[in-house]
């Protein structure tokens, strides 16, 4: 149970949720809570407004949006087909991979097409987070470790590394597009001739290596944060102890750098999974690069009704995908986050 | 006569230790300089690069000469020439303001929930703050959807306030977590002790609290700052080409050559985007380290 320490005496909320009083001012603590409470309120107030009018009702209506039908030109008779109800027939297409066909009903899609889409854009997606976020989650590590060595010229590094995080997503797609042309610096300087962005695999790697690139600082900082709340004592003591290298690294790094590792995985997987403008600028998407966000974005001008249902399911994944991470991998995020206050460091 | 040797060997096996040890300790920070500067080369060679071919005359654009050559101010020209259809001055005006607004907006909005959250004792706290929390992890194509389709309803397409709105989304998530984490650390005993003294509570907040947490606020402006700078996926969807801001400009820059990517005046144009906001975040490095960590490890 979270403690706050704070000015005001400390007050724990039993199971119930019914304030216990601790000490002789247990009425006018009570009193302070309420008022407490109050304030919180309508200091509390504009942020959940604001988010209610940006978040909260998008969602909303673009959840009523999925279950309405898109109207339009049937593609095949050219008549104008109204709208309306469409209970869960979009999601039914997008997970079937199904395509209105002539006449009523549905076909599969044919290859090429938005809707043939949905299965490869998903794998696309979790490939480009599990590699990405595995080598950022490595490289990340490395660095953090060596950050957090005392050496000179240490201040130059931890500058260093946040220029790739300070480079906007466009101009770092612009950049690596670059230097993976044909012509460009990278195939020159490892002698080879790849058409990067060209087919599948190649055109996978140049977003998985920009991606880690522009990322990994993030990571690394979020680690370097972390190894820096374990006091020095508990490797000197293990030292003493006669710990080896690798088992200080497993047995004290590890465990205690590892809730903000967690916290700093849960994040970047999460970006991850909603990755759009480095695949969207320096593939197009093309050669099985186009992810879930792009699939939603490129569906927007031919159905609204349709990319809503799509939006949804992105979000839905992504939610599982937290929700996993919080629930069976130990990523707690709000207790992480600071809500523990000092009490608890 | 043993007693010496047997010393002598001692103090010979305790030298031998010792050299050990010290070639140990030298082979370590040996190591540490190497990894050092393996990370500076991977972390700054692809910047050094752009900004290397920024400056370079445009037929020599695949040169690969490691350090400047055939030095150049014309991509930064060209970068702001208006005749191929690029408007990137425009851009960066667009961009300047979007981001201004949603930073001005996002921390007059957030600096009271950060308050409630790092300084008060209520309900629903947790609930609160994972929402908050959850909000700015949100994925932006969740929202486009709808707010393509309300925007072209009401007439919005393309304006500012159609590119400023959205932005709040995850700005102002974002300025209230750091801020909380924050304002948590601040010593707030402070704002008592100067009750104490005499201040009136007025005093004690114009005296003691604000110099406090100001380097705070600025902090978070500089995060909210940027994540608004670097926005893409909403823009790319909602701006025209009045409103664009400068991401959308350089991912879709056009060249004298329809079929030729004008990659000079592209690193052009990204060297310009991406200097200030370098020299912004090495000047504030600290504290800008502190603001993006805090939400996670504290």
């Amino acid at each position: 149970m979270a403690t706050e320490l704070g000015p005001t005496p400390a007050t724990k909320p039993a199971s119930g949720g019914t304030p216990v009083h601790h000490g002789p001012k247990g009425v006018g603590e009570d009193n302070k809570i309420l008022s407490q409470g109050k304030w919180a309120s309508w200091l509390l107030a504009p942020t959940i407004i604001a988010l209610g009018i940006v978040i909260v009702y998008p969602i909303i209506s673009a959840i009523i949006m999925s279950f309405q039908k898109d109207a339009g030109l049937d593609p095949v008779t050219g008549l104008f087909t109204e709208g309306g109800p469409a209970g869960i027939q979009n999601y039914v297409n997008w997970l079937g991979q199904q395509c209105a066909a002539p006449g009523g009903g549905t076909v599969a899609c044919p290859p090429g097409t938005l809707g043939g889409q949905f299965w490869s854009a998903t794998g696309t997606t979790f490939l480009f987070t599990v590699i990405t976020v595995t080598f950022e989650t490595i490289l990340g590590f490395w660095m953090a470790m060596i950050m957090a060595r005392t050496f000179k010229g240490r201040g130059l590094v931890r500058a260093a590394v946040l220029v790739p995080w300070a480079i906007p997503t466009a101009v770092t797609a612009q950049l690596w597009l670059f230097m993976f042309d044909f012509n460009g610096i990278i195939n020159k300087l490892f002698n080879v001739s790849i058409l990067w962005t060209g087919s599948e695999w190649p055109a996978k790697w140049a977003v998985i290596i920009a991606d880690t690139w522009k990322t990994t600082p993030f990571m690394a900082l979020l680690i370097l944060a972390g190894l820096q709340m374990i006091p020095a004592e508990v490797y000197e003591a293990a030292k003493v102890d006669g710990a080896t290298a690798w088992q200080r690294f497993r047995l004290i790094t590890l465990p205690l750098v590892k809730p903000a590792l967690m916290v700093a995985i849960l994040f970047r997987t999460l970006d991850a999974l909603r990755m759009f403008d480095l695949p969207y600028i320096l593939t197009g998407g093309a050669n099985n690069t186009t992810t879930l966000s792009i699939l939603v974005i490129n569906q927007i001008r031919q159905g609204f009704n349709s990319a809503a249902a799509l939006s949804t399911i992105t979000f839905i994944i992504i939610f599982l995908v937290a929700f996993i991470f919080v629930r069976f991998l130990g990523a707690n995020v709000v207790e992480q986050s600071g809500a523990t206050g000092k009490g608890k460091k | 006569m043993t007693t010496t040797t047997a010393s002598t060997e001692l103090r010979a096996r305790q030298d031998k230790g010792r050299k050990a040890a010290q070639n140990r300790e030298k082979w370590a920070s040996a190591r540490t300089y190497i990894s050092a500067v393996v990370i500076l080369i991977w972390c700054l060679a692809p910047a050094y690069w752009m900004v290397v071919t920024a400056f370079r005359e445009v037929d020599f654009t695949y040169d690969t000469t490691p350090w400047p050559t055939h030095v150049t101010m014309d991509n930064f020209i060209t970068a702001f020439d208006t005749s191929f259809g690029n408007r990137f001055g425009q851009a960066l005006l667009n961009s300047i303001f979007i981001g201004v607004t949603v930073t001005v907006i996002s921390l007059v909005i957030g600096v009271f929930a950060a308050y409630a959250l790092a300084r008060l004792n209520f309900r629903f706290k947790y609930l609160v703050l994972g929402f908050i929390l959850g909000a700015s992890m949100f994925p932006g194509v969740a929202l486009i959807t709808p707010l393509f389709q309300l925007f072209t309803n009401i007439g919005w397409m393309g304006t500012y306030q159609a590119l400023i709105i959205p932005n709040i989304s995850f700005v102002l998530p974002l300025t209230v977590y750091t801020l909380t984490s924050f304002f948590r650390e601040m010593p707030w005993e402070l704002e008592e002790s100067a009750r104490v003294d005499g201040c009136t509570q007025g005093q004690a907040f114009r005296k003691v609290i604000m110099p406090l947490a100001a380097p705070a606020i600025f902090t978070t402006a500089i995060l909210a700052f940027i994540s608004s700078w670097n926005e893409f996926l909403i823009a790319s969807q909602l701006s025209n080409e009045a409103t664009k801001p400068v991401t959308v400009a350089i991912a879709s820059f056009a060249g004298a050559q329809p079929n030729q990517i004008p990659y000079t005046a592209i690193m052009a144009a990204g060297t310009i985007v991406t200097i200030p906001l370098v020299i912004l975040v090495l000047v504030f490095q600290r504290k800008i380290v502190a603001g993006l960590t805090a939400g996670a490890v504290k």
